[in-house]
């Protein structure tokens, strides 16, 4: 970060001058050391550019790691959970690493390069173990956190915005697909990911190309009514779609110092990502235990009725507590009251009626509210054009 | 179908008592080793023609005696010296002796006299307790079982049975230092450095390190399971290597010798066989590893094939060593100042105070030569001639403290360090320079290569509570059972560690037969 101001302890991102200027109410957050912003004019506003039109969301403080190396496959696949084999050259693929003993420390995207060319995507900085996994691999692992700043460009007018930037055919690109292009001279990476359930694509530039970018951007983009979003927008809408987010919805196991405190990937309902034909990985004797014994926990994603987000409730099993909310939204376009909840088990299956217990206040006063609940399947919003290709003209 | 029920990777004294044990009971074992000889640590070698010597371990105090039993030692040609008393050189050669619960000479009054007595009663019934622990597998404290729910009600009947005193001293002086609990007990200087040498030996330690009472616990602890005193083996250490090998042999084991293991090889997630230096592959139900926990796991095994956070033990796990062996081949018995010829078959030692041993440690911990050691000798020769031309003598001194690779190097390195422990002896034996017919200089790194132990060190690992117990050598891979499936543990890295003590191999062959893997 050679060319970030050191006059605040926090960091601030490649695009900070842009965003700066934009961020009209001035509602700051620390976002894994990097000042970012919680909403840049009106939360709810910003959510319907992400449903409607096109949000931008400055994803630069996310921990980049390149993974290079004869090995680099092996390690991977040691690494984390699921088969890396089958994410292709030019593919992404969603993965959690867990420790030894089976426990989620975190999740990301790995981005398939080329050959033995990897890069993760974490949310956590994971220096450390990534360094100790290079143990018996012939691997190089550079933390390119610094080096490559990106953007989320997301939303039903998201593709046409990035062709007018001269992204050509990426219609044609799959959901977690990736493209090569060039901006301004300098190499551009788009790939079809992101975190809000929706058509849309994450930008992957050099620091240096990052200004003109978002100002080009925001340039074109201007007649498809692009804005940029903040955290709490993109929150809303992670929820919608029905993604976890680290150290809400789960801790990660090397930040844990309380026994008992971490999940698993069945814990998280990841164990789709989970696979023991690989011979080994990361958690692996650990999870199959856990297989054979059963798990604590189970993750519940709840329709809650009424519309009083169900933010750190009790969920309550006739009058036994049997849980707890870890992130709860009333979602706009879903038009549902959503909780994500760590149920004990048996508890929570699909189907499953509980209880939540909210607590909230108007002008001081507290009122309790017993709201009705049940355990669904998959979230209730669902975009098809998320997987759609060609992705839909708006 | 497996070619057998278990390979073990090594021959060295542990492996051959897991033979021994597991064939006893009708199991099918292949033993093999890269050197030439069985026994591993305990071996005798030709260092100068026709003079022979324990070329690693000297001592036998902590040998197991239901072991020596149950494999039929005795009858299988195991000879014992007589019980040594140890005798601490003093340079104005008023020398002191230590035998059994006395001692006489070097100053020490009445007081360090009764104040002796009283320290080895309680060191004693530290020893009575522990032993409890080391004849059983570790017990786990987390997970409730009904064997380590036996082993943690014997331990706290037996903690309760050491009275309010001695439990209140256990509790308190087993996680501190030698020196300190020297300086509670005793005032002669001699004295206190005599004891705290047997806190420090094979160690990386040194008297002032945290730690060291664990580990003279831990030799204290293998005497009373051994009561056989402080001997030499007829025909030397390696002796005891033939004598296992040949029980081992009778009960059924297949002991492959001069061949090296290069890999233990896994079918998908599970450890099934081993590929020899020759490419050739053995397979068996489990394998089990004497060697040490980083040769196992990181040289056998490889990082790559187990789950990271067992390579990172592994590679925390600490196996440096600051002890080397001086042999001389003498062309007469030598002359110690003040001491009669019938007292040179004693076990000798040479240590500077407590606090000269510490300097002593210091340059080791920068690589490089100190010009103060210790010194625990035996000349063997006067008990058994055998091991030299007809009167003609070895001297074998286990050595302190000494860098695994000093940053001259070794070429430059070792002659220096050789003349400077020459003339550290000469002050007790004057002209013992002019008796050298040979001298050979044992080095960590010499001791990692011959015999196969990380860092020289040959406790496989170093002996602290952190490594001990219920952690050794680290949570995941205890009870010789290890993270890795079908990969047991029998050496001197699993409970109870390390010495020519034979439990890791016995103890390792019990539970292996009570779990039923074979």
């Amino acid at each position: 970060m050679s060319d970030v101001s050191r006059d605040t302890m926090l960091l601030t991102t490649p695009f900070h001058s842009r965003v700066e200027a934009m961020c009209n109410i001035n509602d700051w957050g620390n976002w894994m050391g990097f000042t970012t912003p919680n909403a840049y004019f009106d939360v709810e506003l910003e959510y319907f550019a992400i449903r409607s039109t096109t949000g931008v969301f400055d994803l630069s403080p996310m921990n980049k790691y390149r993974v290079t190396g004869t090995d680099a496959q092996r390690y991977l696949d040691r690494l984390i959970t699921r088969d890396v084999s089958k994410i292709g050259v030019n593919r992404v693929g969603y993965a959690i690493w867990c420790d030894d003993n089976g426990q989620v420390m975190d999740d990301g995207t790995i981005f398939h390069l080329g050959e033995q060319d990897y890069r993760i995507c974490s949310y956590q900085r994971a220096d450390d173990w990534l360094a100790w996994n290079t143990l018996g691999f012939d691997v190089t692992i550079e933390n390119e956190s610094d080096t490559v700043a990106g953007l989320a460009v997301q939303g039903p007018t998201s593709c046409t915005v990035l062709t007018l930037l001269g992204c050509t055919d990426l219609n044609q690109l799959k959901p977690f697909g990736i493209a090569h292009y060039t901006f301004e001279g300098l190499p551009m990476m788009v790939s079809r990911t992101g975190f809000t359930g929706d058509l849309g694509y994450e930008v992957w530039v050099p620091p240096e190309s990052a200004e003109a970018l978002w100002d080009q951007l925001f340039e074109l983009g201007r007649d498809y009514l692009i804005k940029p979003i903040g955290s709490h927008a993109l929150e809303l809408a992670r929820i919608e779609a029905g993604f976890l987010q680290a150290n809400v919805d789960f801790m990660p196991a090397e930040e844990v110092v309380r026994v008992g405190r971490t999940r698993s990937p069945f814990e998280l309902g990841l164990g789709w990502l989970v696979d023991f034909n690989k011979p080994l990985f990361n958690g692996r004797s650990a999870l199959l235990r856990e297989q054979e014994k059963g798990s604590r926990y189970r993750f519940a994603m709840l329709d809650v009725q009424g519309n009083k987000p169900a933010e750190h409730s009790f969920i309550l099993k006739g009058k036994k507590q049997v849980g707890t909310v870890t992130s709860a939204a009333w979602c706009p376009t879903a038009k549902a009251n959503i909780a994500y909840a760590q149920i004990e088990m048996p508890h929570g299956a699909v189907g499953d009626e509980l209880v939540a217990e909210i607590y909230y206040q108007r002008e001081l006063h507290w009122t309790r509210l017993l709201a009705p609940c049940k355990v669904i399947d998959a979230p209730i919003f669902k975009s098809p054009k998320r997987w759609q290709t060609p992705a839909p003209p708006h | 179908m497996t070619d057998y029920d278990a390979v073990i990777i090594g021959a060295g004294h542990n492996a051959l008592v897991c033979a021994g044990y597991l064939t006893k009971a009708g199991k099918t074992v292949l033993v093999v080793d890269g050197r030439p000889d069985p026994g591993g640590c305990a071996s005798t070698r030709e260092f100068s023609p026709g003079f022979r010597v324990s070329d690693c371990a000297q001592w036998l105090s902590q040998f197991d005696q239901s072991i020596v039993k149950d494999l039929n030692l005795i009858g299988n040609g195991l000879r014992l010296g007589q019980p040594k008393s140890t005798i601490s050189l003093q340079p104005d050669s008023d020398h002191l002796t230590l035998e059994g619960d006395t001692i006489s000479g070097a100053g020490v009054d009445s007081a360090d006299q009764a104040a002796y007595q009283d320290f080895k009663k309680m060191v004693r019934s530290f020893a009575k307790l522990m032993s409890t622990l080391y004849r059983s597998r570790p017990p786990k404290l987390v997970e409730q079982n009904w064997t380590d729910r036996m082993t943690l009600m014997k331990l706290g009947l037996g903690l309760k049975l050491l009275g309010r005193e001695h439990l209140r001293d256990l509790m308190r002086i087993v996680m501190i230092n030698i020196y300190d609990v020297m300086n509670e007990h005793f005032s002669n200087s001699a004295l206190k450095s005599t004891i705290a040498l047997d806190a420090v030996t094979g160690t990386n330690m040194g008297p002032r390190s945290p730690n060291t009472v664990y580990s003279y616990l831990h030799r204290a602890t293998g005497e009373h399971l051994a009561q056989t005193g402080t001997t030499q083996v007829i025909g030397g250490m390696g002796a005891l290597g033939q004598s296992l090998a040949s029980a081992a042999e009778k009960f059924g084991t297949t002991l492959q010798l001069g061949t090296s293991v290069s890999a233990i090889t896994k079918t998908d997630n599970r450890v099934t066989g081993i590929t020899l230096d020759s490419g050739e592959k053995i397979s068996a139900k489990i394998v089990i590893s004497s060697a040490d926990p980083t040769t196992t796991f990181r040289d056998l095994l490889g990082y790559d094939q187990m789950e990271a956070g067992v390579a990172k033990r592994v590679e925390h796990y600490r196996s440096r060593s600051g002890t080397a062996k001086l042999h001389l081949a003498l062309s007469a018995l030598p002359d110690f100042t003040g001491l009669a010829a019938d007292q040179l078959s004693q076990r000798l030692v040479i240590t500077p105070s407590m606090d000269g041993m510490e300097q002593a440690l210091n340059p080791m911990k920068y690589r490089e030569l100190s010009t103060l050691h210790t010194f625990d000798i035996s000349i063997p020769t006067i008990e058994d001639p055998g091991l030299a031309p007809s009167g003609h003598h070895v001297l074998s001194a286990i050595v302190h403290y000494v860098p695994f690779e000093p940053d001259i190097g070794w070429e430059k390195g070792k002659p220096q360090l050789l003349n400077q422990l020459m003339s550290e002896l000469e002050v007790y034996a004057p002209s013992i320079g002019d008796l050298v017919m040979a001298s050979e200089l044992i080095v960590p790194s010499d001791l990692e290569a011959s015999h196969g132990m990380t860092g020289g060190n040959w406790h496989h690992g170093e002996l602290s509570i952190d490594q001990a117990l219920m952690m050794r050598p680290f949570p995941g891979s205890t009870q010789y059972a290890t993270a890795c499936e079908g990969l047991y543990l029998c050496g001197a890295g699993a409970h109870p560690g390390g010495g020519l003590q034979g439990l890791p191999g016995r103890n390792a062959a019990k539970e292996i037969l009570k779990r039923g893997v074979l």
